[in-house]
Formats: structure tokens, C-alpha cells, sequence
């Protein structure tokens, strides 16, 4: 009897240079922040007013900080690859062996998806929709915190398999048979599929508390056809969240009692079928794209209409195309295996539905142009993102189409190719738009605007970056360079995957523009500083508060008249019509707590616990998150009332343009 | 601009460079029809994206703030005929790109036989850690990481795979198939210039995945019949002992060739999903072995 299961110092995997480098880089960074934030005594600071806070635009900044330092994580993946491929060809080996290399972009995928673009998104999801619904928090404020914290746990396990194991090294989709026992028996599928199986339950726990929240709790008069067009594209990603993600947690499941249990669902034996699981998969996976895509274009819309000055152009278009896309995207999952030999029927209409999604992503596309159209167009770092996305995406979704027609996808499936067309699509699509989202809603969290200069390198940078990183993908894939490839014995690929390396290091000088830019802002941040709470002159709510605004958001609730309810108020301020009169009232708002963090830790141990077969540790974990569930349900005080007084106090402090 | 002057260089780059390999230089006729769906589909839908292109960076600019004579129109926010238009272009569009690929997924689809006076040539494949093993059932024989078949003959693919999932992949011949334990998928392609050409496993599947490539060598059906009878005389034979040591995980596997084949052996390993791992299954599957 083992007390640490299958855990043994043969786990850390002392001698590979390059891996114990990066952990102990890792882990001494951790630790220096640690060190600095206790010597400063900012701990007691960060436990009362972040980790155990409930307030929906931290816990919005939380996530987002989380996904820009994994996206940090998953960019040094990019790297390592694109070193290895530049240099593994005609014999060479290269510097990565293949079962670390197998790991790094295993890893890499499941980063990008799952830890940078979903908590990059979901912050500034939670982060907006309340302030642009006009609200003072989300439908279930502790679950919130919860979900961030279960997201956060999903993270560490997945960086704890760096020193500690292994990680997977079955791509990110991890099909069976491969990722079964019998073909993958180390602790790297085990890492991947708890984590996943956490940070998926906190994802599912935010799409329930979104849908509730948009759908239940606008401000006064904001009927559906009035939402700003962001809280749309959030409700269609959290509808999406809801149907598809217990999918992929089945799904996983299914795996697990597989690996654990000796069942035989996707077994190559005992009537096992491991295409079960790659249908499943995508059933999440495709519907997984627009979760991301959507709030992306949601941020786009704002910004155009923004800084064109102008409202969006076809609004109810863009309702119907993003609520059309939200239901298409859950029938089209089989064009990601077109080649698994399906018969000709199944084929062409799996191939027609994936192409009936470019209509209304193309109408979206259209709607932008025509918002610019007749505008004003303040050429900010926002709507460079926006055009660079526009510029961009439409040859992303043109390969796109072609990747849906069957018979052209049996020649470039799981190629260079594919590889360049998602990387074509996500890139600008979800990061562009997050990017684009980071800086217009910046001085809405910090009171302060980011420096334009730095901004508009790293735009650049990563503009130019990009295509000489992935147009030569395009190139290798029409060659016949087939993906995950450790080394290849195809000389002519080489000079092109050189492009492609030197892509990836103007991308790094783009991501070091982004550091430099926060820096300098936070030092030149009285310069910066944003006193009205409107420094983009923006149409809807948010703008309406004070930055940063308080933890009740709105002092009064507003009344809403219209779209862009904001820009009608001010339109209105302008011709001496009245304003909403302010009176104030005692508000109460969530009391924070610290359930989620305590829960997040308790699923870490019993993740660490199942990995590694401590089935005691596990128990003890289980145990634990129990007894925390059961302090929160009979906790005696569940808000704190804010009195009137110290609300009026702030809001003559902080007097905006137009008082709603 | 810079973008258009980047994607003209890279993509005119690419067909020259395609000239000589890869998915651009089919030498059979389904690669053949492949390409041509490609290329037809680019260019209906760069006749609309490329204006899309073109129209974004002229109205960003001509609208810019600064611009004192561009007219403002703070207020313009739909239109009917518009609308109408902004619709109707992709839907036109798709129906056209839908049109063809609906079309030629029942025209290319990979289990429809190819017309020909010519009988087909069978090959079994069979995808195991990390090699391609061919068995030609008609023959008799069967080759590790090399496949030979006669040109302007149409070649008849059973594929499979003893575990993991791989997938048959020769760009210049034909789209790629997966191959599934347990599962038998269909192929056909036939090569019309002599040549050697690159295959390969598009589907990751391993430490050894790298090296699962094989040549394809397309020859005269004169010199195809005597590779044949050459093949007869030498090598080791495929049986399920030695199919049992093959299907032990090896990687980089240098080619070879069995002179023989035991008769069945490709339906044992697909029905029963034999695994390298319980080498004694294949024997009680063969004694039972029914031919499909």
C-alpha cells in the first residue's frame, strides 16, 4: 500500500535541462511575486478586496490577468515549436525529443483554448455586460467567484504537470485509442482530463449564471431589441456554454471511467469505438469556436460604432446573424472528420451546413464596413484591431469555406494547412477582438487610458508578425507537411518554416509592446488619468459611471429610451431636456467570500489526488469542498448594505457628463 | 497594401513551389479533380472577398476623423436595399461554392470505384506503430513503408489500422483517408505518370509519427508484374507470428518485403481489432476466419 499512489521522485523529471529550467524559472517567478507582495504587506489587501471578492469586475480583471499570463505560457509553446521546426529537417533531430516535443503542443492547444481565449473572454464578459445591462452585479455573485476559481484550479494542475509528471502528448483533442491506458498509460492524459474536467465545470457555471443574468436582470426599459449588441454575442456564447459543455464533460467522463475503470467506451477492444469520442468531441469543440468567436465580434461592433461615432449599422442584422450563428454552430461538428470515410450523403450535407455559416458571418462583415460608412473614424488602437481583423478574418474564413468543402478538405485535412487556416481565424478573430476589448475598456477598470504609441506597435507588430508566421503554413500544407511533425525528412519545407520562426519572434516583439505599453501607462498614469468616465465618448452604459466605478456600478439604476442608451442621454443632456432625477436609497451588495478560493483549492487536491491515485487525498478533498459548501450555505450574512449617504458622497465626487 | 503585396508573393510561391510536390501537382485523377475544386472555389470566393478587402481600408480611410470632406452621417444606421445586399452576397456566394462541393462529394467520393477497362489492383493497408504495412491479397504479397502499383490501373485501397488512429495521406494521388481498429474505409486512386511519389500518416499518432512516411512508386504494368515475381522470391513470409512481431512498436522502419501472405490475415486484423498486445487472439481468429 502506497501512500502516494503512483507519485515517486522518478515523477520530476530531473534530467531534462529545458523542462527543469522552465518549472524553476517558474516557480521562482511565483515565488519572488509572493515574497514582494508579503514584504509590502499587500496580502491582507488581496484577500479582502480580490481573491475573496464576488464583485463581477474584478472577478472580470482576475480573469483576464489569469489568461494574459497563460497566454504568456502558450506563446513560449509557440516558440518552442516553431525553433524545433526550423531547424528538424532532412535527418536533424532537432532539440526537442519527441515525447517532450508531443507534450509542448499538446499543451500548447489545450492552453490557447481552454486557459487563454475562454478566462480572456469570460472576463470581459463578466467585466461588461453588467455595466452595459445597466446592473449592479450578476444573477449569482458567489458562483461567479466560484467559477473563476475552479478555472483558476483547471491552470495551476495543468502547470503543476510541467515539473510534476507529464502532460499529455496526444494533441489537444486527445482522440482514443491513443489517449487510452493501453497507448498513453503516464499521468499526462490524467492531467489534461481532470483539469479540464474543473475549470469545465467552472466554465458551465458561468454560462448558467450569464443566461440567467442577461435574460432576467436589465435595467429598467431595456427590452432584448435595446441590449448592446456585446450582451447579445454574450448571450449566444453562454446559450452555447450551457448546451455544449456538459458534452464535453460526459464526454471526458467517459474517457476517465475508460482509463480508470477498465470500461470500453472508446477501447479498441471489446466493442469500444473511439469515433464516438470524436464525434462527441467536435459536438462541443465547433460550438467551442463561436463561444469564443462571438463575444469577440460583439467587442468589434462596439468599437466600430464607437469611434465611427455612429450607431452599428444594421443592428437587428447583427442580432439575427449572431443568434443564427449560435444555432448553426452546434450542426456542422463532422466537418472536422470528413476523412473518417462517412458516406457521400453525410459528407455533403455536413459540408453545406459549415458553409451556410460563412452567410451570416459575412452580413457581420458587411454591417462593420457600413458602420464605418459615413462615420467619423478616430484612428485609435481599437479600430486598428477592428480593421486589422477585418482585413484578416475574410481570408481566414475564405480557407475556411474551403476546408468545408469535403472533397478539397480530404487533400489539406491535418496539414500545415489546417494549422494555418484556425490559427487564421482565432488570431484575429478571438485575440484581435480581445485585444481591441483590453484597451477600449482599460480606463473603464483603471481610471486611466493605455498608452497609444506602444499600442499601436504591438498592433503592428503582431499584424505583420502573424502573416509571416502562418502564410508559410498555408504554403508547407499545399506541399503535402502534415501537422505535430517532430522533424521531417523534406528539405524544400525548411525555408518556409524559417519565415514562419521569424514570424513568431515580430509576434514575441509585439507581446513585449503590450508589457512595455501596461508599464508605461501605470507610470504615466496621472498623465493618462480619465476624470469623466467617457474617454472614447462611447453609446452605452458603462460609460455612464464613474472610472473605476463603485462597487454598485450605478448609483441609480438607469432608465433606458433606446439603443445606445447612453448617446441618447447625452444627445438629450445637449438640448437642456431633463435628466433622470438622482435620489439616493441604501443599496446592498454581495458580501464577499471565500468560498471559491477555499473550493478552488480543495479541487486542486482531489485533481493532484486522482492523477496520482491517492485515493485517500482525494477523499479528503472531496471532504473538504463539501464542509466549505456547507459553511457558505449557512453563513448568517449574505450582502452588506452600502447606506445612502456614503453613495451620494461618491457620486458628487465623481461627477459624470450626464447624470442618467 | 503591404497585406496584398505579402499574400500575392506567398500564394504565387506557393504554386510554383507546388509545381513539384504536394496537393498543387496531382498526377492521377482524383488529386487531379481535387486540385481543380481548390483552385475554382478560391476564385469564386476571392471575387468577393478581395472588394470586401479593398472596401474596408477605402471607407476606414476615407472616413477618418480628419478628413473634412468625407459627409457625416451620424445617424446612418440601416437601410432596406442594403440590408438586401448585405445578405443576399454571401448567400449567392455559398450557393455557389455549395453547389460544387455538394457535387463533388458524391462525384470524388473515396470508395467509388474509378471507371477503367483496367481491372483494379487490391492493396490492404494496414497503419501499425509507426509503419504502413500493404498486403497485396491477389499477389500474395506485402511490403512495409513502400507501395508499388502500375501506372493507369486503378488501385483498390481496404484500410485499417491495428490500434491507433492514423491516416492514409499521398498528396500528389489522392485526398487522405482515416484508419480505424475495428473499421475497414475505402479508397481508390490511380496514378497516371510513372514517378515516386511521398505518403504518408496525416494523423498524429505517436512518438514514431514523424517517420511514417513511405514512397509511392507508380510504374509501367509491365515492370509492375515483374516487381511482383521478384517480390515472390525473396523476404520472409506474413503470418500471424511474424505480423505479431511487426505490430510491436518500431520506429523509422527502413522498407521491406514479405514474399508471402497468410490467407485472411488482413480480415483477422480488422474484425476483431487484434491487438499487438494479445498476439495469440489472431491465430484463434484465423481458424475462424470467413471471407467477407
Amino acid at each position: 500500500m502506497n501512500l502516494l499512489g503512483k507519485l515517486t521522485w522518478s515523477a520530476i523529471p530531473f534530467d531534462q535541462p529545458i523542462v527543469m529550467g522552465a518549472s524553476g524559472g517558474v516557480i521562482l517567478g511565483i515565488g519572488a511575486v509572493l515574497g514582494w507582495v508579503t514584504l509590502k504587506g499587500y496580502v491582507p489587501y488581496l484577500w479582502r478586496e480580490w481573491l475573496t471578492s464576488v464583485d463581477h469586475k474584478r472577478i472580470g480583471v482576475m480573469y483576464i490577468v489569469l489568461g494574459m499570463l497563460m497566454l504568456l505560457r502558450g506563446f513560449s509553446d509557440a516558440v518552442m515549436m516553431r525553433a524545433q521546426q526550423a531547424v528538424a529537417a532532412g535527418g536533424a533531430e532537432g532539440y526537442l525529443p519527441p515525447e517532450h516535443f508531443d507534450q509542448i503542443f499538446s499543451a500548447h492547444g489545450t492552453i490557447m483554448i481552454f486557459f487563454v481565449a475562454m478566462p480572456l473572454v469570460i472576463g470581459l464578459m463578466n467585466f461588461a455586460v453588467p455595466l452595459q445591462l445597466g446592473i449592479r452585479d450578476v444573477a449569482f455573485p458567489t458562483l461567479n467567484s466560484v467559477s473563476l476559481w475552479l478555472t483558476a484550479s483547471g491552470i495551476l494542475l495543468t502547470n503543476v504537470s510541467l515539473a510534476v509528471g507529464e502532460f499529455a502528448r496526444t494533441g489537444w483533442v486527445a482522440y482514443p485509442p491513443l489517449s487510452e491506458l493501453q497507448f498513453s498509460p503516464g499521468v499526462g492524459v490524467d492531467y489534461y482530463l481532470w483539469s479540464l474536467q474543473i475549470s469545465g465545470i467552472g466554465t458551465l457555471l458561468t454560462g448558467i449564471n450569464f443566461v440567467t443574468t442577461i435574460l432576467k436582470m436589465r435595467a429598467p426599459g431595456m427590452s432584448y431589441m435595446r441590449m448592446p449588441v456585446f450582451c447579445w454575442t454574450a448571450l449566444a456564447a453562454n446559450l452555447m456554454i450551457v448546451a455544449v459543455f456538459p458534452i464535453l464533460t460526459a464526454t471526458f467522463a467517459m474517457l476517465l471511467l475508460d482509463r480508470y475503470l477498465g470500461f470500453h467506451f472508446f477501447t479498441v477492444d471489446a466493442g469500444g469505438n473511439a469515433m464516438m469520442y470524436v464525434n462527441l468531441f467536435w459536438m462541443w469543440g465547433h460550438p467551442e469556436v463561436y463561444i469564443l468567436v462571438l463575444p469577440a465580434f460583439g467587442i468589434f461592433s462596439e468599437v466600430a460604432a464607437t469611434f465611427s461615432g455612429k450607431p452599428l449599422f444594421g443592428y437587428r442584422s447583427m442580432v439575427a446573424a449572431t443568434m443564427a450563428i449560435c444555432v448553426l454552430s452546434m450542426m456542422v461538428w463532422l466537418h472536422h472528420f470528413f476523412t473518417m470515410g462517412a458516406s457521400a450523403n453525410v459528407n455533403a450535407v455536413f459540408g453545406m451546413m459549415s458553409m451556410i455559416i460563412g452567410v451570416p458571418t459575412g452580413v457581420k462583415i458587411f454591417n462593420w464596413l457600413f458602420t464605418m460608412y459615413g462615420g467619423r473614424v478616430r484612428f485609435t488602437v481599437p479600430i486598428l484591431w477592428l480593421i486589422g481583423f477585418m482585413v484578416t478574418f475574410v481570408f481566414g474564413g475564405l480557407t475556411g469555406v474551403l476546408l468545408a468543402v469535403p472533397a478539397v478538405d480530404w487533400q489539406v485535412h491535418n496539414s500545415a494547412f489546417l494549422v494555418a487556416h484556425f490559427h487564421h481565424v482565432i488570431i484575429p478573430g478571438v485575440v484581435f477582438g480581445v485585444f481591441a476589448g483590453y484597451i477600449y475598456w482599460f480606463p473603464k477598470a483603471f481610471g486611466f487610458t493605455l498608452d497609444e504609441r506602444w499600442g499601436r506597435l504591438a498592433f503592428w507588430c503582431w499584424f505583420i508578425g502573424f502573416h509571416l508566421a502562418f502564410m508559410p503554413l498555408y504554403v508547407t500544407g499545399l506541399m503535402g507537411m502534415t501537422r505535430r511533425l517532430q522533424h521531417y525528412d523534406v528539405v524544400s519545407w525548411q525555408p518556409w518554416l524559417l519565415v514562419a520562426a521569424a514570424g513568431v519572434a515580430v509576434i514575441f516583439a509585439g507581446v513585449v509592446c503590450q508589457i512595455m505599453q501596461l508599464v508605461v501607462s501605470i507610470r504615466a498614469r496621472e498623465e493618462l488619468r480619465d476624470v469623466t468616465g467617457d474617454p472614447w465618448n462611447g453609446r452605452t452604459l458603462e460609460w455612464s459611471t464613474a472610472s473605476p466605478p463603485p462597487a454598485w456600478n450605478y448609483a441609480v439604476l438607469p432608465r433606458v429610451a433606446g439603443l445606445d442608451a447612453f448617446w441618447g442621454q447625452k444627445a438629450r443632456a445637449k438640448q437642456g431636456q431633463p435628466t433622470q432625477a438622482r435620489e439616493y436609497a441604501p443599496i446592498e451588495v454581495p458580501k464577499n467570500t471565500p468560498t471559491g478560493f477555499v473550493n478552488a483549492f480543495f479541487a486542486v487536491v482531489i485533481g493532484f489526488a486522482l492523477i496520482w491515485h491517492i485515493w485517500w487525498m482525494a477523499a479528503l478533498g472531496v471532504f473538504g469542498a463539501f464542509v466549505t459548501f456547507l459553511a457558505f450555505a449557512f453563513r448568517e450574512q449574505e450582502e452588506v448594505e452600502i447606506p445612502a449617504e456614503t453613495i451620494a458622497q461618491f457620486d458628487r465626487a465623481h461627477p459624470t457628463e450626464v447624470a442618467l | 497594401m503591404r497585406y496584398f503585396a505579402l499574400a500575392a508573393i506567398l500564394f504565387s510561391a506557393a504554386a510554383l513551389a507546388g509545381c513539384s510536390e504536394g496537393v498543387l501537382a496531382p498526377k492521377g485523377p482524383v488529386a487531379a479533380a481535387e486540385r481543380l475544386l481548390m483552385l475554382n472555389s478560391t476564385g469564386i470566393m476571392l471575387a468577393i472577398v478581395i472588394p470586401t478587402v479593398l472596401a474596408t481600408l477605402g471607407v476606414a480611410w476615407w472616413f477618418r476623423a480628419a478628413n473634412e470632406r468625407a459627409r457625416y452621417r451620424p445617424d446612418f444606421a440601416y437601410s432596406g436595399r442594403l440590408e438586401l445586399l448585405v445578405w443576399s452576397i454571401p448567400i449567392m456566394t455559398i450557393l455557389l461554392v455549395g453547389g460544387v462541393a455538394w457535387l463533388s462529394s458524391y462525384d470524388l467520393d473515396p470508395p467509388k470505384a474509378i471507371a477503367s477497362a483496367q481491372k483494379p489492383v487490391r492493396v490492404q493497408v494496414v497503419a501499425l506503430d509507426w509503419k504502413w504495412l500493404f498486403i497485396y491479397p491477389e499477389e500474395g504479397i506485402a511490403t512495409v513503408n513502400q507501395l508499388t502499383i502500375p501506372v493507369g490501373a486503378p488501385i483498390s485501397f481496404e484500410l485499417t489500422s491495428s490500434g491507433v488512429m492514423n491516416s492514409f495521406f499521398v498528396p500528389q494521388l489522392a485526398g487522405q483517408i482515416y484508419t480505424m481498429s475495428g473499421m475497414v474505409t475505402r479508397l481508390y486512386l490511380r496514378a497516371d505518370h510513372a514517378g515516386t511519389y511521398r505518403g504518408m500518416s496525416a494523423n498524429y499518432s505517436g512518438a514514431g509519427f514523424s517517420d511514417m512516411v513511405f514512397n509511392v512508386n507508380a510504374v509501367p504494368a509491365e515492370k509492375f508484374a515483374q516487381w511482383v515475381a521478384e517480390t515472390r522470391t525473396s523476404g520472409p513470409v506474413l503470418d500471424a507470428q511474424s505480423y505479431a512481431e511487426l505490430a510491436k512498436p518500431s520506429q523509422a522502419v527502413a522498407p521491406f518485403t514479405y514474399r508471402a501472405v497468410a490467407p485472411n490475415l488482413f480480415n483477422g486484423i480488422f474484425s476483431a481489432a487484434m491487438q499487438p498486445v494479445h498476439p495469440s487472439r489472431l491465430t484463434h481468429l484465423e481458424s475462424q476466419g470467413s471471407e467477407r
